[in-house]
Order: C-alpha cells, then sequence, then structure tokens
C-alpha cells in the first residue's frame, strides 16, 4: 500500500492522471510525427524529377547532404519508436527507409543489417553477462541461421530488384500478422525436454528479479526448432531485417525458452546471424558509409532516448502505431516491386 | 544450483571481448566518419556525386564508380570514403573474434561438441567474410 502511495505524484491522482494523459499524447505525437514524415518523403520522392532522379542516377534537386541528414533525423525518431514498441530496429529500418528514401534496396538491405548488427553487439555484452542470453542456446541455432543467412544475402544481392521488393513487402504484411496473432508464453511448459537438447544440455537457471524467485528452464522441439531457424537466416540475409521478430516466437512458442531468455538470446543471436549476412553485403559493395553511419549513430541515440522515455511510461498505443507504420511500409514495398505505387 | 545462476566461463569471456570489440568498433566508426565529413582525405566518390549512384543497384554502382568489390578497400585508405570500412569491416568482424576466443576455453573445460560448434561457426563467418562469395548481380 505505501508503495502505491509514494507512486503517486504530490498534487495526488488527478495530477498523476494528467502526467499520464500528457505523455500518452506526447507518444502519439511522435509517432504522427513520423508517420507524417514517411507521407512527405514519399510524396517528395514521388515527383517527376525524382522519380527520374531514382531510375537515371541523374541527380537530384536537393543537396546530397540534405538525405543523410533526413535519414539521421529519422533513424533517431525509428530509434524511440522501436524501443517503445518493442520491436528491432531493423524490422522498422529496411522497410521505412527503402520505401521513402531515394537509396537502392541494395544498399538499404546492407545498412540495415548493419543497423541490427551494432544494435545486437551493443546489447549482447550485458545480456550474456547477466545470464539472460545463453549461449548455450545460440549456438546451435546461430550456426544454422548464419550459415543460411550467407545464402539469404547472396540470393538478395543476384535477385532482380521488384522481385527483391514485392518479397519483402508480402514478408512485412506476414510479419504484422505475426505481431497482431502471436501469443507470447513468460513460462513455457516444456514437461520433458528432447534428447538432442538434453546432449547438448541447453538448459538453465536465470534469476528473475520482479518475483525473486529463480527459473529453471530446458526446451523442447529443438530439431523442428532448428529447421525453422534455416529459413529465418535466409530471410535476414536476404531482406536486412534483423530476424527478431521471427527469432523470439520459434524461441519461446516452438521451442519453449522463457520468454525473458528467448528475447536476450534472440537479440543475441542477431549479432551472429547478422555478421555473416553483413560481410556479404560488404565485399560485394552493397554498403555505402554515408547511409551506414548516419543510421547506426541516429538508431542507437534514439534507443537511448527510447529506453529513457520507456522507463518513465509505454502507452500500449505504440505498438499499434508501429504494426500500422509496419503496415504501411509494407504495402508501400509490396506496391513498389509490383511497380504500382513508384 | 549457485553454479548454474552464473554466466559460464566461456559466455563472461564472449560477453567482455564483445564489449571491448563493440566500444572500439563505434569509435572507429565516429572517427572515420567524422574525417569523411570534414573532407580531411579526398573521397574516392565525391560527395556532390552521391545522390547519382546511392539509387543504383550495386552492380551498377561498382562499375559507374570503378570501384571494385571484395577486400580492394584496403588499397584504398587514403580515401575519406573508404576509410569508413575500417570502422564497418571491425564491427562486422567482433563475433568472429569472440568466437576465436572461446574454442580453446571450450575444449579446456572438455565441452568439445561445442567447441566444434564454434569452430564451424569461425569457419562460417570467415568464409563470409574471406569476399569469396560473390553474387551474379541483377
Amino acid at each position: 500500500m505505501e508503495n502505491d502511495v509514494s507512486a503517486v505524484p504530490k498534487n495526488g491522482f488527478a495530477g498523476f492522471d494528467r502526467k499520464l494523459r500528457k505523455s500518452r499524447t506526447a507518444m502519439v505525437c511522435l509517432c504522427a510525427l513520423v508517420l507524417t514524415v514517411f507521407m512527405l518523403l514519399s510524396m517528395a520522392f514521388a515527383s517527376p524529377e525524382a522519380v527520374q532522379a531514382a531510375e537515371g542516377g541523374a541527380k537530384s534537386a536537393m543537396p546530397w547532404w540534405a538525405w543523410p541528414l533526413i535519414l539521421f533525423v529519422v533513424t533517431f525518431l525509428l530509434g524511440i519508436v522501436a524501443v517503445l514498441g518493442g520491436v528491432g530496429g531493423g524490422v522498422l529500418f529496411v522497410p521505412i527507409i527503402g520505401g521513402f528514401f531515394p537509396f537502392h534496396l541494395d544498399f538499404v538491405r546492407g545498412a540495415g543489417l548493419l543497423v541490427a548488427l551494432a544494435g545486437a553487439l551493443a546489447a549482447g555484452p550485458g545480456l550474456l553477462k547477466k545470464g539472460m542470453a545463453d549461449l548455450r542456446l545460440a549456438l546451435p541455432v546461430g550456426l544454422i541461421a548464419s550459415a543460411c543467412a550467407i545464402v539469404g544475402a547472396m540470393i538478395g544481392l543476384a535477385l532482380p530488384t521488384n522481385v527483391v521488393q514485392t518479397s519483402l513487402g508480402a514478408t512485412i504484411l506476414g510479419i504484422v500478422l505475426i505481431m497482431l496473432m502471436a501469443k507470447k508464453s513468460e513460462y513455457p511448459d516444456v514437461k520433458q525436454a528432447d534428447a538432442l537438447s538434453t546432449a547438448l544440455r541447453i538448459n538453465g537457471i536465470y534469476h528473475e528479479p520482479s518475483s525473486g524467485q529463480n527459473v529453471n528452464w530446458k526446451v523442447h522441439r529443438t530439431p523442428q526448432g532448428l529447421a525453422t531457424f534455416i529459413i529465418i537466416g535466409v530471410m535476414a540475409g536476404m531482406f536486412g531485417l534483423g530476424a527478431g521478430w521471427a527469432n523470439v516466437p520459434v524461441l519461446n512458442l516452438m521451442m519453449g525458452a522463457p520468454l525473458k531468455v528467448s528475447v536476450a538470446t534472440s537479440k543475441f543471436l542477431l549479432s551472429i546471424t547478422d555478421t555473416s549476412a553483413a560481410w556479404i553485403y560488404v565485399n560485394n559493395g552493397a554498403v555505402l558509409p554515408m547511409i551506414v553511419v548516419p543510421s547506426i549513430i541516429g538508431i542507437m541515440l534514439g534507443s537511448i532516448v527510447g529506453v529513457r522515455i520507456l522507463a518513465k511510461t509505454k502507452p500500449a498505443a505504440v505498438r499499434y502505431i508501429v504494426i500500422v507504420m509496419l503496415l504501411f511500409a509494407g504495402l508501400r514495398a509490396l506496391l513498389k516491386g509490383l511497380g504500382i505505387w513508384t | 544450483m549457485a553454479d548454474k545462476l552464473k554466466a559460464t566461463e566461456e559466455q563472461l569471456a564472449y560477453a567482455l571481448l564483445l564489449d571491448k570489440g563493440m566500444k572500439l568498433g563505434l569509435l572507429m566508426l565516429i572517427i572515420t566518419f567524422s574525417i569523411y565529413l570534414t573532407g580531411f582525405l579526398t573521397p574516392h566518390v565525391p560527395v556532390d556525386d552521391l545522390p547519382k549512384y546511392w539509387s543504383m543497384p550495386v552492380h551498377k554502382y561498382l562499375e559507374s564508380a570503378n570501384i571494385h568489390p571484395g577486400w580492394a578497400w584496403l588499397y584504398m585508405l587514403d580515401k575519406g570514403d573508404f576509410l569508413n570500412f575500417t570502422g564497418i569491416a571491425f564491427l562486422a568482424a567482433v563475433t568472429l573474434i569472440c568466437f576465436a576466443r572461446i574454442v580453446p576455453i571450450l575444449f579446456r573445460n572438455k565441452d568439445s561438441v561445442y567447441g566444434i560448434i564454434a569452430i564451424l561457426e569461425l569457419l562460417v563467418l570467415a568464409l563470409a567474410a574471406s569476399g569469396l562469395l560473390k553474387t551474379g548481380g541483377h
């Protein structure tokens, strides 16, 4: 009871409620701003001069520094929204930057992988030290995913752009469905570990600070889980999306790892999967520093701000706004790939 | 039970190296990009021409800008734009370094299955980084 009272500011419940509503409004305004920026970019890029510039490689009317600057601002906002919406930066980056900026999809996917990689490298040490991310769970899965990400990256760079664009749009719409429908299980019921996970000793105990308890976990359906990572790896490499959206449901719902272990291991896993795919993009020239560096710095700074905002408030609406943004960007990618909305 | 609550030796070694590597890589990225932006080193592709290239498919860009893919950037580190690849490549190499670090720990602890998995992972990442895998183009 004391805790409840201490959580209320001095001016009472009315003030607390007002503060909450104010921060919610701020969040909605932020997301609306991001959407407006995309719409404006979309309209700007849809002008005849811009389309001509994109197709023929002609010079744009804007100074060269304008796009990297806008990219930095947009990725900063994406970093905030990604944290508040509980998604990885990579999954927002590729469809949104690919759909609304004049950069070719090859360079956007290369940058997307490096953005997701930088985020995973930054989060990895803390998650590993705390024992939330599990190396024994990540290693076999990472081996399969990273090998397949190479194949995916090579397929993505070899296929015609419109095919990749269309497939990307379909994938993003699929991710929207997963986000809307997939359930999460805090502590999945794993009655018995399977033979493979027992042989590999994929199990552990982690300390849950909220309940003060130590959670004992093990996994099942390991062969099926490993097989699914073949597809996840190929898609991660092909579209440069990162793969947290797929890793977490497979680790949590299919293999039965606790949600926190799944989320943390998934984040760390991205550092392995995206490394192999990123090298393919780097070695095939699909990395432009002028796109990559502002994106990495922008999204990392945005994530830092996002975490601070998250500590104060987390309006549920943000997740739905992220879903709407992805839906919009996915449709844009699909229609762009099909030549309907160029 | 108490032992299982702690992260394993290889996990901690991995985390420690990853932490240092990530910070160093990010620092390299910021320094090299600042050099690029200030124009201290002349870039291979003039910044004014970038909008002409970034809308092209990668194969067309490489051809038009006369850039050789793979590790050829190592010979162009005197160019402001290619200097950035030191930071980018370092960030992409951090995971390789971490795996190389845990292989001896795993074998020393007689965890040979995971030792082999870690070696295989190293080989996969080294193959990706080698530049041997080229795409056909579109």
